[in-house]
């Protein structure tokens, strides 16, 4: 996985001011029944942002994304996206947003560029555009040299970034990806993030996903958690994960004891856990020298550890993302192999 | 929250709208024609039954019908069985959006900002195209049969087609939107397709029928559509009276044989129901 750049912190910004906002979300609810699914959730995405919708599955995910794409109907709230209203003017809110959905939506018997020229036309590009477009954002996710080609031939990760780079065919102003990388493995997810980070810098789009995987949040420039319908945190990756506490610095030395009592004597917080000494420091990697010269014995091995978004999860909600979708993600794999002929 | 206005788009004109939506139409019929070009071995499948008909039961049946002044039995089914070929693709093509869905392209079309009646007409057109050129290849067939071609024949055989294959084009995208599941469409094929290919006056004459089938085939709509397809082809051959009696072409309505214009007015209403309903199932399917 690609190191995450440092981002500036910022503060809990649920109103960003700081640039005009392409997505603005005000108490938007959805209920169906008894059952609340979006629960009073608010929050503005601004122009260029990479913005993540990190829960559990039936946390609210794919209703929110629904509304906020005119796909489903708010119970109550407001939402504008691209500035239109999403319940007054539908249309041109998806004349203006690109939609990649959990599953495929390819026409899996038509070419490669045949399946962006029918997207082209629905999504009213102009004629003399079109042939332009196609190369353009074949090249952005790099299947040019496989236009002509049949989409059945294509594997998984192929079809997900031809569906990302049709979705970029009418230039959208905002990218809405529901669970991009489902079903994907972990190089092919790489690869697609690369794509969808470079086509921000290029094509300057928003992005809005939502996801379960930890590791793929981190490529957000902002996070919002989600469970049980309402957002329990909304920040910086950074700034999330120092919500949660310090870098530990574990430290396996020939004496843990006596490392310990050193390490205490200058002033550090200090755990002895099973396999040597745990630290607990600001900035864990620049800490190593000075600790390693502070304990007077022999250091055998070292493990700086940051906290992950996985902490961040437990801290928020109380509960480990990976057991909440455990048992769903098997089903979920299969039904996207399932649908490829 | 600072609510960035953004201009609205300019309410557009009404021509651009109208091109737009007939570009949208155009390219949806484009990829009927693309898949039915790509897929060659449906092509020649969708041939075989038609032959199978045509040949063992044609044959089969010659035998016992005998042949009345040189005309027999197989060409008799020959118009039939070319309308059996057109309606069961135009069926098949209207119905393919059950598929569509299945394979999720269906979503692609459904949330793109385009009318849906612009999809429907687009889906309609493709699938009768390709229905119409599957029952126009077997023609190729009838120097076979011993039914003689004219170039007028042809264009009349190809006009009569498309009208029959639109029609059940609308028809089958009006039963897709209404089924949501793969095994439905199974249902519909043997409960809808087959009665009405069998009722249609496609494999036998219709009329001196008993009573109960007699009702049965008359409000049947696809009777309609044969009939005229087997009159322009009958028309065109040398048949003496003798055979024209033995094999009657035409269709009897309380006693009063339809002229061919009512029969084609008939398939005509039909469409223009169909089509009205496909696209009011398209835009209130999800």
């Amino acid at each position: 996985m690609a190191p995450v750049p440092a981002r500036e912190a910022r503060s809990d910004e649920r109103v960003s001011t700081s640039r005009r906002n392409v997505i603005e979300v005000e108490g938007l609810t959805r209920r169906f029944g008894d059952f609340t699914a979006v629960d009073d959730v608010s929050f503005a995405v601004g122009e260029g942002e990479v913005f993540a919708f990190l829960g559990p599955n039936g946390a609210g995910k794919s209703t929110t994304i629904n509304m906020l794409c005119t796909l489903a109907k708010p119970t109550a709230g407001r939402v504008r996206v691209a500035g239109f209203d999403v319940s007054a003017r539908p249309k041109a809110v998806r004349r203006n947003i690109g939609l990649v959905f959990q599953e495929q939506t390819l026409d899996e018997q038509l070419t490669a560029r045949e399946n962006l020229r029918f997207h082209a036309v629905l999504y009213r590009v102009p004629r003399e555009e079109v042939d332009e477009r196609i190369e353009r954002v074949l090249e952005l996710v790099d299947l040019s040299d496989r236009r002509d080609d049949l989409v059945s031939e294509f594997s998984g990760g192929m079809a997900r970034r031809l569906e990302i780079a049709r979705a970029l065919m009418h230039v959208p102003r905002v990218l809405f990806l529901d669970e991009p990388t489902i079903g994907l493995d972990p190089q092919t997810r790489a690869l697609m993030w690369e794509d969808v980070l470079r086509l921000r810098e290029e094509a300057n789009v928003t992005v809005f996903l939502t996801t379960h995987y930890m590791d793929e949040a981190e490529y957000a420039d902002r996070i919002a958690i989600i469970d049980r319908g309402r957002i329990v945190a909304l920040d910086t990756p950074e700034a999330l994960k120092e919500a949660v506490g310090a870098d530990t610095v574990d430290l396996g030395t020939t004496d843990d004891r006596l490392a310990t009592a050193a390490l205490e004597r200058s002033g550090y917080r200090v755990e002895v856990v099973s396999d040597g000494v745990r630290v607990f420091v600001e900035n864990g990697a620049n800490a190593v020298a000075a600790l390693i010269a502070c304990v007077e014995v022999p250091v055998l091995n070292v493990h700086v550890h940051r906290p992950t978004l996985d902490d961040v999860f437990l801290h928020f909600t109380g509960r480990e993302i990976r057991e909440s979708h455990a048992s769903s993600l098997p089903a979920r794999v299969r039904a996207w192999h399932g649908r490829r002929r | 929250m600072s609510a960035a206005a953004l201009p609205t788009a300019p309410a557009e004109r009404r021509d651009t709208v109208l091109r737009d939506e007939l570009r949208t139409t155009r390219m949806v019929w484009l990829r009927e024609l693309i898949r039915f070009e790509r897929t060659r071995t449906r092509i020649l499948s969708g041939l075989i039954q038609p032959l199978l008909f045509l040949v063992v039961l044609g044959y089969g049946m010659s035998g016992l019908v005998g042949t009345t002044a040189g005309f027999d039995f197989k060409k008799f089914m020959f118009p039939g069985i070319m309308a059996m070929s057109v309606v069961t693709t135009a069926i098949f093509s209207g119905m393919s959006i059950v598929w569509d869905r299945e394979f999720g392209f269906l979503r692609e079309m459904l949330v793109a900002p385009t009318s849906r009646a612009s999809l429907a007409l687009g889906k309609t057109a493709g699938g009768a195209t390709v229905a119409a050129t599957q029952g126009t290849i077997m023609l190729v067939l009838a120097p076979l049969i011993g039914v003689h071609l004219t170039a007028l024949l042809v264009v009349e055989i190809i006009g009569l087609e498309l009208l029959m294959a639109i029609a059940l084009t609308a028809f089958g995208v009006f039963i897709a939107t209404h089924i949501q599941k793969m095994e439905g469409f199974q249902v519909v094929m043997q409960m809808l397709l087959f009665p009405m290919i069998f009722l249609s006056g496609a494999l036998f004459p219709l009329n001196g029928l008993p009573g109960w089938l007699t009702v049965l085939t008359r409000i049947n709509p696809l009777t309609y559509a044969v009939a005229p397809l087997r009159q322009v082809v009958f028309a065109a051959q040398n048949m003496p009276a003798a055979a024209r009696a033995r094999f009657p072409s035409t269709v009897k309505l309380f006693g009063h044989t339809l002229p061919i214009g009512v029969e084609i007015a008939i398939v005509v209403i039909f469409a223009a129901t169909f089509i009205t309903l496909a696209i009011r199932g398209f835009s209130q399917t999800e």
